[in-house]
């Protein structure tokens, strides 16, 4: 059955709510309209005012709350409504939500799901399109995923909302209508190891989240031209998969990162850092990023110029054939 | 009751008549009746029980419910929290802290508030708590590792419901609402107090959890220390409020204000507003009007901002004077009792500088240790590479 990675994410939702009556899902919206991307459609009717409830506007207090809850036993899955907001929220998160557990040398433990939608790609407005999982991987004590299908949506969401450690989720929100042929729920996989999302010999393309799909095809149209791109999805920036991620590009030798987060000090410095340290004479050529910018995410109209496509990954690949 | 039972919505909220608005089909869009918004507001003086000299005058609205072993308690408190607070100062003097923020003057603000808690109830303290530390009897030399840099922290806050000291200003108030709620959606009756000082005020995450905490009535008691000073910054450049527990009004609950250098005016006042939470009726505010007598921390020069007359004058406050001389005026007081007293802060005291000083600096490879429930794989190869720098060095360094 085809589902979308919404669908997916709501379903998830619903069967943890459903198994664990500790679960509770807040935020702006979340509850009577159901999110404004109705990933919590139909929780509030199901599971009362009392596990689903709107909240007053305010980032900071729905997850300094939700720390508040998690100490108290709940298991919180606030939603932050767009990546642009989770800012105020930071101090929330970095100082507290990451470090109590550490703070409390091992008392307290945080199993609190903060669900982000991030990136950009459906002409948004300004503040709706940001990709910041770089300040939370830099953050010891978080887990940061981000799935890139329907099926993967399920199994992570389930998996964080199961993990006691505080995890940032990042649901690629262009890929809210992705469709997959997948039968829900599906068989969980631990949420910390990446995948080869396509099989190659010539190029590992490293992505993750919304850059999977785009991965993907870019993959497809370098058949075309007789390269043989493998894709590893990261499923998790935080823990990072690297034992994967270096197989591949020691079967490759070449490697490119893909990330609509801008360059500078994004996830993909880190993964070019690591395969150097860990597969230096396997490389064929330097480790290139496809990322976005180091300016700031631009106006709508100009998005398609901003973000990776296909084609600015196959001009890396090109390029890596160079050396 | 669980708060979904009263009306979860801001609209539907019962415990205040609407008013009849603007709005053409009459549907209000305001949630309080602005005349009954005014029984909200703080009294124009704070409640003060006690006289400087130890006189006693009742208050119609804050009876007092306590015995004659209360008072010994509320005094016993106070002494044991000033030497212990004094005896940190030496430890850092000593070189034993690398810092430490004195509660010197605000033992009554602290110890009245906290014990008009019930032994279920939780505290979500700033740094400066020791008092109600003291009243909540957690091993404050455990409180002190944060100050000396050996743990960020190390007491269990499950073990007397003392939540982990917070360094940014005003951010536990966030955790308390939080915490405040999870009682509320369970039905359990216990009230949750959250402090913060007067600078915290300031800040947006105190005032994000009052806004919570009223929406979801949550049993929570919001305890601003106002001591006058944030470092060096005095209240006028705080605030432009008539008072701090004028802020209340906005939010939909209760400001109060006490005299916190009175134990047993802050104790009633705090009481009034637990008592309150714990029936359903919603959080409180209360301004408690202290004065910070040491610096804002060891690190601190506050004969930059500050004359000596003004410390002169507060002096004239002291809490601790004050209820000695009320135990005096009830024939509460002996020399066998201030002996026993003293006994017992000394070896408080002694206690807690028997757990703090020369506290080991613990295993370096603990860093690992407790960061995650569920360990990344790659925190064994950093812990190896950690573990190697130690026997190069000949062992734990």
């Amino acid at each position: 059955m085809a589902v979308t990675m919404a669908q997916a994410l709501n379903k998830a939702l619903h069967d943890a709510m459903e198994d664990d009556d500790r679960i509770l899902v807040f935020g702006e919206d979340v509850g009577k309209l159901g999110g404004v991307f109705r990933i919590t459609d139909a929780l509030q009717n199901k599971y009362g005012e009392e596990r689903v409830f709107d909240t007053p506007l305010a980032e900071s207090a729905i997850i300094g709350t939700a720390i508040g809850l998690a100490m108290y036993g709940y298991r919180p899955v606030p939603e932050i409504q767009f990546d642009g907001f989770s800012y105020p929220a930071f101090e929330q998160i970095v100082s507290h939500l990451a470090k109590l557990r550490n703070r409390s040398r091992g008392t307290l433990k945080l199993p609190v799901t903060v669900r982000i939608p991030f990136g950009g790609g459906i002409g948004a407005v300004e503040h709706h399109s940001e990709s910041p999982e770089t300040y939370w991987v830099h953050t010891a004590g978080l887990k940061v995923v981000a799935p890139g299908n329907p099926g993967d949506a399920y199994s992570m969401m389930r998996e964080a909302i199961a993990s006691d450690d505080p995890v940032i989720f990042l649901e690629p929100k262009r890929r809210y209508w992705m469709k997959e042929e997948v039968e829900l729920p599906v068989e969980r996989a631990p949420m910390d190891r990446a995948v080869i999302a396509h099989e190659g010999t010539d190029v590992t393309v490293v992505a993750y989240g919304p850059m999977v799909k785009t991965a993907l095809e870019a993959a497809e149209a370098a058949a075309d031209e007789d390269w043989s791109l493998e894709v590893v999805d990261m499923r998790s920036l935080s823990p990072m998969d690297t034992v994967t991620i270096v197989e591949s590009v020691k079967k490759t030798g070449r490697c490119i990162v893909v990330h609509e987060a801008g360059r500078t000090l994004g996830v993909g410095a880190e993964v070019a850092a690591r395969v150097q340290e860990q597969a230096f004479y396997h490389l064929e050529a330097p480790i290139f990023r496809a990322t976005g910018f180091d300016t700031p995410y631009p106006p709508a109209k100009l998005e398609e110029y901003w973000l990776p496509n296909a084609d600015r990954i196959l001009d890396f690949v090109e390029k890596s054939f160079e050396y | 009751m669980p708060y979904a039972a009263q009306g979860a919505a801001a609209g539907s909220r019962p415990r205040h008549p609407r008013r009849t608005s603007w709005w053409p089909d009459e549907r209000s869009l305001s949630v309080v009746d602005i005349h009954d918004a005014a029984s909200l507001l703080p009294p124009e003086d704070p409640v003060h029980l006690l006289d400087p000299d130890g006189t006693f005058h009742e208050h119609g609205d804050y009876p007092l419910d306590l015995k004659d072993q209360d008072f010994l308690d509320l005094h016993r408190y106070m002494v044991v929290t000033r030497k212990v607070d004094r005896e940190a100062i030496n430890l850092q003097r000593q070189g034993q802290l690398g810092v430490y923020a004195s509660c010197l003057g605000q033992e009554a603000a602290q110890v009245g508030g906290a014990y008009a808690l019930g032994e279920n109830d939780w505290v979500f303290p700033s740094y400066r708590e020791m008092g109600a530390a003291v009243v909540r009897h957690v091993d404050t030399a455990a409180l002190l590792h944060l100050y000396r840099g050996t743990w960020l922290s190390d007491h269990d806050p499950y073990e007397h419901n003392f939540a982990l000291m917070a360094i940014p200003i005003g951010t536990q108030a966030l955790h308390a609402a939080g915490f405040a709620m999870g009682a509320r959606f369970d039905d359990n009756p216990i009230v949750v107090m959250g402090y913060f000082g007067d600078g915290a005020t300031s800040e947006g995450d105190p005032h994000e959890a009052m806004n919570f905490a009223a929406v979801f009535q949550a049993p929570c008691v919001f305890f601003v220390q106002n001591n006058q000073y944030a470092i060096s910054v005095p209240l006028e450049r705080q605030t432009a409020a008539p008072t701090l527990a004028h802020k209340a009004v906005g939010y939909g609950m209760p400001g109060l204000r006490c005299d916190g250098n009175d134990v047993l005016a802050t104790y009633a006042v705090t009481k009034r507003a637990v008592e309150r939470a714990r029936q359903g009726d919603g959080p409180a505010m209360i301004e408690a009007l202290t004065y910070r007598m040491e610096a804002h921390t060891t690190s601190d020069d506050p004969t930059r901002y500050r004359t000596e007359d003004e410390l002169e004058y507060a002096r004239t406050f002291d809490p601790i004077v004050r209820m000695e001389a009320f135990l005096k005026q009830r024939d509460l007081w002996s020399e066998e009792f201030k002996a026993e007293v003293d006994e017992l802060a000394q070896s408080e005291a002694q206690r807690m500088r028997d757990g703090i000083y020369d506290a080991p600096h613990g295993d370096p490879l603990e860093l690992f240790d407790h960061v995650y429930v569920d360990p990344p794989r790659d925190y064994a190869a950093q812990r190896a590479f950690l573990r190697a720098e130690l026997d190069a060095a000949g062992g734990d360094a």
